[in-house]
């Protein structure tokens, strides 16, 4: 009955649709079903008028982010609308994909910020100070000097401005106002205290390298310290300069294409390195295998053929369980040629290591036995022979001294033979059953374990003697460590790959990490084999997911060892690929002679920022475990009784690491004293250091004179993003409100060399300036905040490590409002200063201390790695050898403008050093004169001019090797002096001589830069960069030791934490330390690690509070926790939660999922404050930063110095901020929340 | 034989990375405007999930698309007469809390907040009223599995699925599904507009709202089985993804496409035959609704239809195209993609590949080795994302042409493998799947290299006249009455409003997301919302 209505209603619907056919005279679909209109006319013009646009824009963001991708910026009516990708990049190759289009939702809602309500319209200042302030001018009748003078020298009024900071109560404030404070307050400063009491802080100068560059530049003419932050950040891989003697040098993203098997192990690609991502989803179809290792199901989890998840931090184990499986059948089962070959000639494996003795007949590894041990090397001088590690020659059984080491890197006798060439030697890997001595079983070497508390392993090792003394190859340690068994070899060994008791079978790794054995063993024999079969195309990218742990550097080192076991390294789609922090500045010499200003004055102040914070915000004040807490069983014991400001303190003492401020005394007086002395400023120093005349002010942090006193913060959100141990900041720092509650280290926990004041200062900045185009804590926290324009608004240059090319940022539009670019900021600070300068600083003499540097001979000025400290009263103090170095600089602080916007004459009367190469830039600065002009008086009279940002950006290009052929050329032809001829380093010369980019290149499209000394790998059109192919191709050492790849460090320091090789160290237990969360004990709350992962809505904390992001995301901070983490605490779904430990309080909503593992929590990095962080329960106040639950921990090793590779670099070698080790309780609270 | 064209698109979803860049730069582009807050015309779920709006999959609830009624197809929203009755009470029409309650932050308290005892914050407000609110829902809530086993559980096709699916770590599994406008060939949308607003281009089949003849009824909206038509509460007028035609009229891709960086999106010209949409449509069973539609596309190789393309006004630029396209060659050739949700019967013209990734990780877990391609093809029923979830998405639960693409897919990467390590290679396995080796390598190029210009293959827009009215040789090619580049017509031109900004338009100047500067509809004139802090909030002098 329905049935047939139904079909009633049907038939006459029909009917009518017939009839309507008759009726309209519009053609028909044939059954009737759709009609063809042409007799109305639609409306589709609003959707024309909207997409309808005026110009676009080619320009980037200058975020810490590795994309660098260029953007079309629409504008319309002035106004600019919104952003779609550049597509345009040159072709790498018919037979690959392109990198078009690079970017990420990130990066595409950007525009929001120009008329966003964040924006920072005008110059703002806290009420409170400006108030007083003028009071202040007034009473001394309009001098700013003396008004910040007195402002700062009256304690009552300094707290109560202090006390304010990041409370609100912001007023607006003119330009000439805001400058002439901020320029008072570093010559009041320079004046009382010095030029290092001053700071500045701008990190990821390859993110926009004129803004960056500009704000360094004004603070290196100053004689105000730079804080690194690559380090910092703990985006540094330690590993890299342990192992490689580089900072960091990887693949671009195009090389992926090229690996045959890629490993991404702790890195979730698709959101932290959103435009690259297609390179690892199209290489899939070229039969690449993915595996992807990582504890959550992470978004990169979707395109693996293999999920390995271990526990968090556990990861080295999986690796050491790898390299057990790898060693055991490819190096000691079977040999693969390629693989002997490889590590013969670029590792140090077959370098002879002397054996120490030890307890009970036992040995543990020492140091590498030198020429000037066996008295070889005669070529050389007596100095540069303890530089040269040496091994024997398996066909003549003699022990050489190959070429190539760092004793031949320097010295005029290396000339020529700094190179790779073995000269017809064949390097013997091991003793065993080798002729003569204890090849057979060896003799038996104790190792550490660190997965058992105190326990280590005994295993035997082949050692024969030379010299007098006992000694064995790298690679029968490594063997050792690696408990990988051969015949006859004395000690304790693992009975298989399924032994759990013995540390690096795949079986106990399976009890450290949960990953089963059988995928640990496949995944090893995977990995060589397909090595096998390519000759070196694996690849593991790895990421902040392994590489922000305090002991990262030995999660690193155990990938390290496997991809340069099977020879990866240096070859095209092999290798590592490090993505943290976005290091590469591709123009690098350019930049660096700008930014250090070292065209006008030599050397600036680089400061290690890890050191610095974890003094100058007391956060040292709360640890109370020894620093010996992390040392090895075996360990000879000079760490121990000492606290970790112990160590910062005799790093600084000994050269090895920069502190700032350096001395307990204006370093001005400082240089005036020493002038008038008539003595070189080094002796003069020593003779006040070791008189007590003089003393390190990092021995007395906390004393008033030694504070730091004005930190300028641009492109950076240091409290809201990447202060780890925000609460001291906070606290210490700032003197504001904080909600740590940990207890400081009770005496007998103390420092012994540094000193101890119970009242710890609360406030020692006198000044924190920031510059941004929004709002954020450290623009919160500022007592002056000037407006920036944005990366749409200015002229600037991009380079990432993930691409080849260089581009531009272009302005859209001008800066709206007062808004003025960071160019300019500095520009009319550097006057207002100059005027200020006038009579009270003039011409000074300021004493400048230096760390021993990288790549330059005061790398070699500690043989052995043997740590004397000078304190003890038998060493004379040497600054430049057991001592920093000590350079008189002569500063006019009144040409600070001039100087800073014109081209000094330094870098063609010295020369341009990058990596211990030298270049010189006469022509460069023939052609930026007729290009920019020249000064036409002044101080800078006939310099070339820097006065715009374009020329700036001009001046970079031009004076790089990178976008200037000719530098480049030159580079590679003073390379070629060092490493001698045969090299084809000349032929590379001549390949990229005639390439050039100039600025208007960039704007018009992305440009592929060329080979240049600046960098370890090789690149053109047609080839893709990985590092050190320049080092595989054209033999020529690596910046290390024996001028190989170390698998072994042997630093005293390395043999005291026990990690002289690849080493297994689980994540810090930090009950052990002192430094457990507390439970409240009533079952409602759980005791989590605490992971913070970077983050998908955002970049750090740019873009955390853009409306269109949070839309994406949830609406504010959130915790993701397990389904069985939140069960436990009864929270459901979006539920409010606090997670509490001694370093603050944190209030998120959760997010439950059970892509997380049980235990862990993740808070993905830098959610701050700014958007819907209610008031917390723990205690009443704002909710904290990601950053709230943390607290710095400086790792001893890191602090190592004046060694080889272990030698301080601003941003290249340090201490790491590392924050990954965190714990934390997390409760359900109570879901009425106020703001 | 009539022809049509239509410029189709296919996500390969075996690429997508879930960086939601295409929903950013579309919301930027085209609905970030008042009355659109919530509005996204392309928009990313993680699947299993509940999507945006949550659980539009449910058609028992939301009554979208067609069904088969006594073999006929009628709106599942009901014959005309049910619809016109409920025209003023639609219950099956998604509540903004179906969507989201859009919300911003009172973000000048940053700035503004006068001096207290704590660090300021921004709280949430609502984008509708400006009252405080908690956000408790949002367009993208369950990305990345987030909210776990509870709430995705509610995924519409988890509950139609016969087997058992766990949502538990071990077995965790997610993918991404982009999703825009299908502009089908057969749209219910279309079908059930009381108004005759909403019309399919004959020229190449985008689908559009005509914005004066929309009278905001919503049928559309509800009618829409996919949700892709949205209301526009401040115009009362319904909008929905445009396909971005002013860009494809040039030849220029959607935004979305131009702007996805996992390059997985295809565009390219589709020929096929109306007359067969009808039947296709409303074959029997829902399984067999993939093989009819793909019946109804036709080979622009073939010179019959070719000739038939000419004489029904198709150019020969856009035959062409037709023969180079991408799209056609995914969906036609290789049978890689797959039509989204082919039981609507509203037959859908953007298409997927279905994502094949974690199948070694499946068959390493049943003790195969992953590289073997005997096994490899025989395990692709124990992929780590279930087979029958991809084939409740794309092919009415059929499993068969789901594991047919996936078999492509892992045919091509197993042959290329053995290219790239320099083995041997085995003609087998491209046998196994119905290619020969120059099919893999022409799906390798088509999907791995994936250059500029054979992902988009986009001729450009036609017209039937020469743009010279007057003949005078003279004129520029925008000359021609009503053409592009001309001013409006009509008689009301003012001498002396010759220099003078243009008034304002009353109808266009809604502001855009509170609290920021609608540049787009700003006429220059005045000083829009936004743009300035307002007076009361300003920061203070002293």
């Amino acid at each position: 009955m329905v049935r047939s209505r139904a079909k009633a209603a049907a038939d006459a619907a029909d009917r009518l649709l017939k009839a309507g056919q008759l009726l309209r005279k519009s053609p028909t679909t044939l059954d009737l079903r759709a009609v063809y209109r042409t007799d109305q006319k639609v409306n589709d013009s609003p959707y024309r008028e909207r997409w309808a646009h005026d110009k676009v824009v080619r320009s980037t963001h200058g975020v810490n982010c590795t994309g660098s991708c260029s953007w079309k910026v629409y504008v319309k009516d002035g106004l600019i609308t919104w952003e779609t990708q550049q597509t345009d990049y040159p072709s790498v190759g018919p037979d690959r994909p392109e990198y078009e289009p690079r970017g990420c939702p990130r990066g595409a809602s950007f525009s929001w910020y120009t008329y966003s309500p964040t924006r920072v319209r005008h110059p703002l200042a806290r009420g409170v100070l400006v108030e007083m302030y003028r009071d202040a001018k007034r009473r001394h009748g309009g001098d700013p000097v003396a008004a910040w003078a007195e402002l700062t020298g009256d304690p009552d009024k300094r707290r109560r401005y202090q006390r304010a900071r990041g409370h609100g109560g912001f007023v607006r404030v003119d330009w000439d106002e805001a400058l002439e404070i901020a320029a008072a307050a570093q010559v009041h400063t320079i004046a009382e205290y010095g030029p290092d009491r001053v700071a500045g802080f701008s990190p990821i100068p390859a993110m926009s390298m004129a803004s960056h560059a500009v704000g360094a530049r004004y603070h290196s003419l100053i004689g105000a310290p730079m804080i690194s932050f690559y380090d910092w950040y703990a985006d540094l891989p330690i590993a890299s300069p342990q192992v490689f003697g580089d900072q960091t040098d990887v693949p671009e993203s195009g090389d992926w294409w090229d690996a045959a098997y890629l490993m991404l192990w702790g890195s979730n690609v698709p959101v932290t390195r959103t435009p690259d991502a297609h390179w690892m989803a199209e290489a899939r179809y070229r039969g690449q295998k993915v595996v992807v290792v990582s504890p959550d199901y992470a978004d990169a989890t979707k395109f693996a053929d293999e999920w390995l998840h271990p526990h968090p931090g556990t990861d080295g184990a999986l690796a050491m369980a790898m390299g057990h499986v790898l060693l055991t059948e490819f190096f000691v089962r079977r040999q693969v040629p390629y693989f002997t070959d490889y590590v013969k000639r670029f590792t140090d494996l077959p370098f002879l290591v002397a054996l120490d003795e030890h307890a009970q007949g036992r040995y543990t590894p020492g140091k590498f036995v030198t020429a000037a041990d066996l008295g070889l090397g005669r070529h050389a001088d007596a100095g540069a022979r303890a530089w040269m590690p040496v091994l024997i020659d398996a066909d003549t059984d003699d022990v050489v001294v190959p070429n190539g080491t760092l004793g031949d890197r320097w010295g005029k006798d290396g000339q020529g033979r700094w190179n790779l060439d073995l000269g017809g030697a064949d390097p013997l890997l091991t003793l065993h059953r080798h002729t003569d001595g204890r090849g057979d079983n060896g003799v038996e070497v104790v190792l550490p374990r660190f997965d058992e508390p105190g326990a280590t392993v005994v295993r035997g090792v082949p050692a024969r003697e030379v010299g007098g003394r006992l000694v064995t190859t790298v690679y029968d340690l490594l063997l050792a460590q690696y408990a990988v068994a051969r015949p006859g070899l004395a000690g304790h060994w693992p009975g298989g790959y399924d032994d759990a008791d013995d540390p690096c079978t795949p079986a106990w790794q399976e009890r450290i990490t949960s990953v089963p054995a059988d995928a640990a063993v496949r995944a090893a024999r995977e990995f060589a084999r397909t090595a096998e079969q390519t000759r070196g195309r694996c690849m593991i990218v790895m990421g902040a997911g392994t590489n922000h742990w305090f002991h990262s550097d030995t999660i690193y080192r155990s990938f390290l060892s496997l991809l340069i076991l099977t020879g990866c390294q240096g070859v095209n789609g092999g290798g590592w690929a490090h993505y943290v922090g976005q290091e590469k500045v591709r123009p690098y010499t350019g930049w660096q002679q700008l930014s250090t200003a070292a065209d006008w004055v030599r050397p600036s102040r680089q400061m290690a920022g890890t050191p610095y914070w974890y003094l100058h915000t007391g956060q040292w004040r709360y640890e109370s475990h020894a620093a010996d807490a992390l040392a090895a069983p075996t360990a000879p014991g000079t760490l121990a009784g000492l606290h970790t400001a112990d160590l910062v303190a005799q790093s600084a003492r000994l050269g090895w690491m920069p502190s700032y401020p350096t001395f307990d005394a204006n370093p001005l007086d400082l240089g005036r004293r020493a002038r008038e002395s008539g003595q070189e400023p080094g002796d003069w120093i020593a003779e006040q250091l070791g008189s007590g005349a003089v003393d390190f002010a990092c021995e007395d942090p906390d004393a008033p004179r030694n504070w730091p006193r004005v930190l300028t913060v641009w492109r950076a959100n240091l409290i809201g993003s990447s202060a780890k141990g925000n609460e001291y900041f906070l606290r210490h720092l700032l003197g504001a409100r904080d909600g740590a509650t940990a207890e400081e280290a009770p005496p007998g926990h103390r420092p012994r060399s540094v000193a101890w004041r119970d009242d710890a200062p609360e406030g020692k900045l006198d000044l924190l300036l920031s510059l941004d185009f929004r709002m954020t804590s450290t623009t919160l926290f500022s007592d002056l905040v000037l407006p920036a324009a944005t990366w749409y608004e200015k002229h600037d240059l991009s380079s990432t490590d993930m691409h080849p090319f260089v581009h531009a940022f272009s302005p859209a539009i001008n800066p709206p409002w007062q808004a003025r670019t960071d160019f300019e900021i500095f520009h009319s600070l550097a006057r207002r200063f100059g005027e200020l300068a006038a009579g009270r600083l003039d011409t000074a003499h300021d004493l400048v201390a230096t760390a021993l540097q990288h790549d330059t001979p005061g790398e070699t000025a500690q043989p052995g790695g043997r740590v004397t400290d000078w304190r003890d009263g038998r060493t004379p103090i040497e600054p430049g050898r057991n001592a920093p170095n000590v350079t008189l600089v002569e500063r006019d602080y009144t040409a600070l403008a001039d100087r800073l916007a014109a081209f000094g004459p330094l870098a063609e009367e010295h020369g341009m050093t990058v990596k211990g190469v030298t270049v010189n830039p006469h022509e460069e600065a023939r052609w930026l004169a007729a290009r920019c002009g020249t000064a036409p008086a002044g101080p800078a009279h006939g310099r070339p001019l820097l006065d715009t940002d374009v020329k700036f950006c001009e001046a970079i290009l031009a004076l790089s090797g990178t976008t200037n052929g000719r530098l480049a050329a030159e580079g590679f032809d003073r390379l070629a002096d060092r490493v001698g001829p045969g090299a084809g380093l000349a032929e590379l010369a001549a390949s990229v001589r005639e390439r050039r980019v100039v600025f208007s290149d960039t704007q018009e499209r992305p440009v592929q830069v060329g080979a240049s000394f600046e960098w370890s790998g090789k690149e053109a059109p047609d080839r893709r960069y990985s590092p050190f192919t320049v080092n595989t191709e054209h033999k020529k050492p690596w910046h290390t030791l024996t001028g190989r790849q170390h698998f072994y460090v042997d630093h005293d320091w390395m043999a005291e934490l026990g990690e002289q090789l690849p080493v297994y160290r689980p994540p810090l237990n930090l009950a052990e330390l002192g430094d457990a969360p507390t439970s409240a004990g009533d079952g409602r709350a759980v005791t989590v690690r605490y992971l913070t992962p970077h983050a998908k809505w955002s970049i750090h904390s740019e873009y955390q509070e853009n409306l269109l992001m949070q839309t994406l995301a949830r609406g504010g901070p959130v915790i993701w926790m397990s389904p069985a983490d939140a069960g436990a605490i009864g929270a459901a779904d979006n539920d409010w939660v606090e997670a509490v430990n001694a370093h603050g309080v944190v209030v998120a909503r959760a997010i439950v999922s059970h892509r997380v593992p049980d235990g862990t929590v993740l808070m993905y990095h830098v959610q701050e404050r700014l958007v819907n962080v209610p008031k917390s329960e723990a205690n009443g106040r704002r909710g904290g930063v990601h950053n709230s639950l943390t607290k710095l921990l400086v790792k001893p090793t890191h602090l190592i110095g004046g060694y080889g590779q272990l030698s301080f670099a601003p941003n290249y070698y340090g201490p790491t901020g590392n924050q990954r080790d965190a714990v934390t309780t997390i409760r359900r609270r109570s879901q009425e929340v106020t703001y | 034989m009539r022809v049509m064209a239509q410029v189709a698109m296919v996500m390969n979803l075996d690429k997508c990375i879930g960086c939601h860049t295409c929903s950013v730069t579309c919301k930027q582009t085209w609905t970030n405007r008042t009355g659109t807050e919530y509005v996204w015309f392309n928009n990313v779920e993680t699947r299993p999930g509940q999507g945006y709006p949550r659980g539009h999959e449910d058609q028992e609830k939301w009554k979208g698309g067609w069904q088969l009624k006594g073999g006929r197809l009628v709106p599942r929203s009901g014959g005309r007469a049910r619809r016109l009755a409920r025209l003023f009470a639609n219950p099956d029409l998604p509540t903004l809390d179906d969507y989201y309650q859009p919300w911003t932050y009172d973000y000048e308290n940053l700035t503004t907040a006068p001096l207290g005892d704590d660090i300021p914050t921004a709280p949430p407000r609502s984008l509708i009223d400006g009252r405080p609110t908690e956000i408790t829902w949002g367009p993208n809530w369950d990305d990345d599995l987030g909210g776990g086993p509870d709430q995705l559980a509610a995924d519409p096709l988890l509950a139609r699925m016969s087997e058992q699916v766990r949502l538990d770590y071990e077995r965790a599994f997610m993918f991404y599904l982009p999703r825009i406008c299908e502009h089908c060939l057969n749209p219910s949308c279309v079908a059930v507009c009381p108004s005759g607003a909403l019309y399919k281009r004959v020229e190449d089949g985008i689908v559009l709202v005509d914005q004066d003849r929309c009278r905001g009824w919503r049928m559309c909206v509800s009618g829409c089985p996919y949700k892709k038509v949205y209301f526009n509460h401040a115009t009362g007028k319904a909008e929905k993804c445009t396909f971005c035609y002013p860009r494809i009229e040039a030849g220029d891709p959607t935004v979305c496409s131009e702007t996805c960086v996992g390059r997985l999106r295809y565009l390219g010209v589709m020929l096929y035959d109306p007359d067969k949409v009808g039947a296709a449509a409303s074959v029997t069973d829902e399984k067999d609704l993939y093989e009819a539609q793909l019946g109804c596309f036709l080979d622009p190789d073939d010179p019959e239809v070719a000739r038939a393309a000419e004489a029904s006004g198709i150019p020969h630029d856009w035959v062409e195209a037709a023969r180079r396209s991408p799209v056609g060659a995914l969906i036609s050739r290789y049978r890689v993609a797959l039509p989204l949700h082919p039981e609507y019967r509203t037959m859908p013209m953007v298409w997927y590949i279905p994502p094949l990734s974690p199948v070694v990780d499946a068959l390493t877990g049943s003790g195969h080795d992953g590289e073997d391609p005997a096994a490899l093809f025989g395990a692709i029923d124990t992929l780590r994302i279930p087979l029958g979830y991809l084939a409740e998405l794309f092919t009415a639960g059929d499993p068969g042409p789901v594991e047919a693409a996936l078999c492509r897919l892992a045919a091509m990467r197993s042959h290329m493998r053995r290219v790239n390590l320099g083995e041997e290679q085995d003609p087998r396995i491209a046998e196994a799947v119905g290619l020969d080796e120059r099919g893999i390598l022409e799906l390798y190029r088509l999907l791995a290299l994936a250059k500029y210009d054979e992902r988009y293959v986009i001729p450009t827009a036609y017209t039937g006249s020469v743009p010279d009215p007057g003949g005078s040789g003279a004129g520029c090619s925008l000359d021609g009455v009503g053409g592009p580049g001309m001013m409006p017509e009509g008689g009301d031109f003012d001498p002396d409003s010759f220099h003078a900004p243009p008034t304002a338009d009353s109808s266009g100047t809604a502001t855009s997301l509170r609290g920021r500067v609608n540049l787009l509809n700003w006429n220059g004139k005045g000083r829009p919302d936004g743009l300035f802090p307002r007076t009361v909030r300003t920061e203070p002098e002293l």
